[in-house]
């Protein structure tokens, strides 16, 4: 492939042709700001927080759209650069809710680093703002699209990676809205829940509803994991707060689904915290349970598996194991059969 | 799976689905298929019901249900006829071809149009397109092993890959879509009734001593019950005591008014469940689990991956699985004093070649690791059968056509068939109350031609009769599914389908027969 040099903030860059200048830069670890892109997505040229300066061109180009040229000289931080960035998130604010400091969402809003770093505390620009009807009739993702900056990330990952298509743009100006079919709540639209729109919005608009009021993001311990629903084998992270799972978290690590899951995935996790949990063994007596301590449950099950072992034989014992369980689980169990109960009787649910 | 979900986006030319309703069943992988098909990939989708890939399909075969073998039949005589087949490949990699040729031979597309109800000449372009296209993949799950043939259809499915070279590269082979989150672990660990640990047979002397040795007890040799046989050996009394793990058979399993009397039959039952399910009634110990989030250890995806299961939170019951297993073993005298799910795996993997070189270590620092991963520099295997087949040469195993154990007849017209929806999973997910709150009851699904006759609209209360039992249950009267058929998921103890699903089981694997049964309907 043809490579091309270019320079950037005085740095020479050699990338092969066809590539934007905002992956050119990122090649050399220049970080230009960005709010629709999305390295997942197509990319959008909409936000256009991450103009750059070009030599030679009188406009300031949008970094993720634009592709390089031989002997292209960028500037990403000119006076003029910072200038329209800053323009660019005191129109974002001037028509955003500042609640950050009760927003789940800060500590991992886009919107708000991007404000801290360019000094944006509020908006010169007093106008309209929107006063639109929280969407909370779903048990999964509450939707406050005053808190919208019009990115479109959601609308693309519904498309592009679940394909859905259940999101796209109504109406024009002020009234753009990004939103379901005939602007129904996503409980009574096409929505399948994925999520996907959740883990790759930048700002508070949507949001994990079970995380809500939870913490705040930088309080969240997040532990890498695999779904134990289907057997795609999904990685997401578990958001752990005081000993406590909040929520999902989608981990873009992750070798098979990267950010995408499915509505199990992302929010079924909850059936951990059911209070039909049991915990604590249970022995039948006289036809009903009754609490036991672990090793009244231990001597019972060692005394009886013993005694009808040695009355009716070793193939008087049969396990079933678990597709649900782990490897490790399942080794001992298979292990136990055999060395332990003396027969093959072991299976799990493969075939049922 | 011989191949590898990411081939789905990045190699595959045609996408050949057959029994798998994939978004929903196996929603991520649905969606790369959806990628795949919106990128130019050819997608051919076989299945009775109008399932959502059918949107995104080039082909829909809506063939008739338990019609595959004849269909896949139908399709190589058509790929031999035209001269299709890949004889490099045969000749090179297989062995029994005449055998497969001789058999193919008596399903003319005439005939096969007849049987499945698909048309001649689309069965004349799909099986040119799956000839012709380089890189083809079949994909398939329980819409071919639920049927009494379902072995049948999977050799079926690999006859039709070998034919015509289609195995053993990236972007081709045969894909099971494995079920649960770790039925492919909980095989490759040899909780099954004939192999330990990776596939190693318990009938082989060399594998009965190594065993021995490890382990150091007795081994038994004799291939051991399948959980049907488990069940029927408890009615006899021979079973008298069983364990089990994290499964609740009277609900999933077929035909659960007969596991609930195996059940009923046992001297002494323990269930290690995080709930008091179904099946935890019958027990006389129950050990409370402890979820995914509360153990660490290790899942096997579909693709032979394994990949890392992390502690999130304490234990709810205060003690994970694996402590609880090892602390009931070692009260029976045989002690498994393991500090960690890490030295689980590393006493396992010693035992096993082809995950030897699978470690914590290891897949901490890449991720996960796909066996066969004999060494600890070897990097894992993406696509399987490279050159040569495990057995040496490919073997043809050609079928003829098995009906279904029980069709409709006129005490029970409707033909039953049976399923996952999107929004559940097996019975777990009733247990989360956010899903619950959304999607709390079945909803069976009728053709509005069969609806119209039996004055029936959608919410409507329908009484389901099997010749092995009844439930109630709402319907959705929708054409996703052909006039004559009822669909019903499995995910709801209020309305438990498989009261009523088939006693017919594949001879060689024990499945039940899931997809077919016949019933009758009355409204309430």
């Amino acid at each position: 492939m043809e490579l091309i040099k270019i320079t950037i903030d005085g740095k020479e860059v050699e990338v092969p042709a066809g590539t934007t200048i905002m992956k050119a830069a990122d090649s050399v670890g220049i970080n230009i700001p960005r709010l629709c892109y999305d390295p997942d997505l197509s990319a959008l040229g909409a936000c256009r927080l991450c103009v750059v300066e070009v030599e030679g061109n009188r406009l300031l180009p949008a970094s993720c759209v634009t592709p390089i040229f031989p002997g292209m000289v960028v500037k990403t931080n000119s006076p003029a650069v910072v200038e329209a960035r800053k323009t660019i998130l005191e129109l974002l604010v001037a028509n955003h809710p500042l609640d950050c400091m009760t927003c789940d969402k800060l500590g991992n809003c886009k919107l708000a680093d991007y404000c801290y770093q360019y000094g944006v505390k509020e908006s010169p620009f007093v106008g309209e703002k929107h006063e639109y009807a929280i969407d909370d009739t779903n048990p999964f993702i509450l939707r406050d699209m005053n808190k919208c900056i019009l990115c479109g990330a959601c609308v693309r990952a519904c498309e592009e990676m679940t394909g859905q298509d259940n999101l796209s743009y109504l109406n024009r100006g002020f009234h753009r809205k990004a939103t379901t079919a005939g602007d129904v709540d996503y409980i009574d639209s096409d929505c399948v829940f994925c999520g996907q729109c959740v883990a790759v919005c930048p700002t508070g608009a949507l949001q994990e509803k079970t995380m809500v009021g939870q913490g705040r993001r930088w309080e969240i311990d997040r532990v890498r994991t695999t779904c134990p629903f289907c057997g795609t084998g999904c990685n997401f992270d578990l958001a752990v707060k005081n000993g406590k799972v909040i929520g999902v978290l989608s981990n873009p690590d992750s070798t098979v689904n990267q950010r995408s899951l499915c509505v199990k995935g992302r929010f079924g996790w909850d059936f951990i915290y059911n209070e039909k949990r049991l915990t604590t063994p249970l022995i039948k007596k006289n036809g009903k349970f009754e609490e036991a301590s672990w090793d009244e449950a231990f001597d019972l099950i060692a005394q009886r598996f013993g005694e009808i072992k040695a009355q009716y034989g070793s193939e008087s014992f049969a396990a079933l194991s678990s597709a649900r369980c782990t490897n490790e689980e399942n080794y001992l169990v298979q292990k136990f059969t055999r060395a332990v109960m003396g027969n093959n009787n072991v299976d799990h649910c493969a075939r049922t | 799976m011989t191949n590898a979900i990411s081939e789905i986006t990045t190699d595959a030319e045609l996408l050949f689905l057959i029994g798998t309703n994939t978004t929903e069943a196996h929603p991520v992988t649905g969606y790369k298929m959806r990628q795949a098909a919106r990128r130019g990939c050819k997608l051919v989708v076989c299945d009775p019901r109008h399932i959502d890939l059918v949107d995104e399909a080039d082909y829909w075969l809506r063939q008739k249900p338990g019609t595959d073998i004849p269909l896949i039949n139908g399709l190589m005589h058509i790929i031999i006829k035209e001269g299709l087949e890949d004889k490099k490949f045969i000749e090179e990699r297989t062995e029994n071809y005449e055998a497969l040729k001789a058999t193919v031979e008596n399903y003319p597309p005439e005939y096969v149009a007849e049987l499945t109800g698909i048309p001649v000449d689309v069965l004349y372009e799909v099986a040119r397109l799956y000839a012709t296209t380089d890189r083809a993949m079949i994909f398939y799950t329980l819409g071919i092993t639920e049927h009494i043939c379902g072995t049948r259809n999977v050799m079926s499915l690999a006859n039709l890959a070998m034919l015509t070279g289609h195995m053993g590269r990236a972007g081709v082979g045969v894909c099971p879509i494995r079920g649960q989150n770790n039925v492919q672990g909980a095989c490759d660990m040899g909780a099954l009734p004939n192999v330990y640990q990776g596939y190693q047979n318990v009938t082989l002397p060399a594998v009965k001593e190594k065993f021995e040795k490890a382990w150091g007890r007795p081994m038994p040799d004799k291939i051991g019950l399948k959980i049907p046989e488990m069940f029927e050996a408890a009615h006899e009394g021979k079973v008298k005591a069983m364990y089990i793990l994290g499964e609740n058979p009277v609900l999933t399993d077929p035909n659960s008014h007969h596991i609930r009397g195996g059940l009923e039959a046992l001297e002494f039952l323990v269930v290690q469940e995080l709930f008091l399910t179904e099946t935890a009634e019958y027990a006389d110990v129950i050990l409370p689990a402890a979820s995914f989030a509360e153990c660490d250890g290790t899942f096997s995806n579909t693709e032979r991956r394994v990949q890392r299961v992390r502690k999130a939170i304490e234990p709810i019951p205060g003690r994970a699985n694996w402590q609880t297993i090892c602390e009931m073993v070692s009260r029976m005298g045989y002690p498994m004093n393991y500090a960690s799910p890490r030295e689980i795996w590393d006493e396992m993997a010693s035992l096993a070649p082809s995950m030897a070189g699978i470690n914590y270590d290891r897949l901490e620092e890449l991720g996960s690791l796909q066996w066969p991963c004999p060494t600890t520099d070897h990097p894992g295997t993406q696509f399987m059968h490279v050159g040569k087949f495990t057995r040496g040469l490919g073997l043809f195993q050609p079928s003829d056509h098995i009906p279904p154990g029980e069709m409709p007849d006129e005490d029970y017209p409707f033909l039953l068939s049976t399923g996952r929806i999107l929004q559940h999973y097996n019975v777990t997910t009733p247990y989360s109350m956010g899903i619950m709150s959304v999607w709390d009851k079945e909803m069976a699904e009728l053709n509005p031609a069969d609806a119209e006759k039996m004055g029936i609209k959608t919410g409507d209360k329908l009484k389901v009769t099997s010749r092995r039992g009844e439930v109630v249950t709402a319907v959705r009267v929708t054409d996703r599914v052909m006039p004559g058929i009822i669909w019903m998921s499995f995910h709801y103890s209020e309305t438990p389908t498989n009261a009523l699903t088939s006693h017919h089981l594949d001879p060689i694997t024990g499945t039940g027969e899931y997809k077919v049964c016949a019933v009758k309907l009355e409204k309430i």
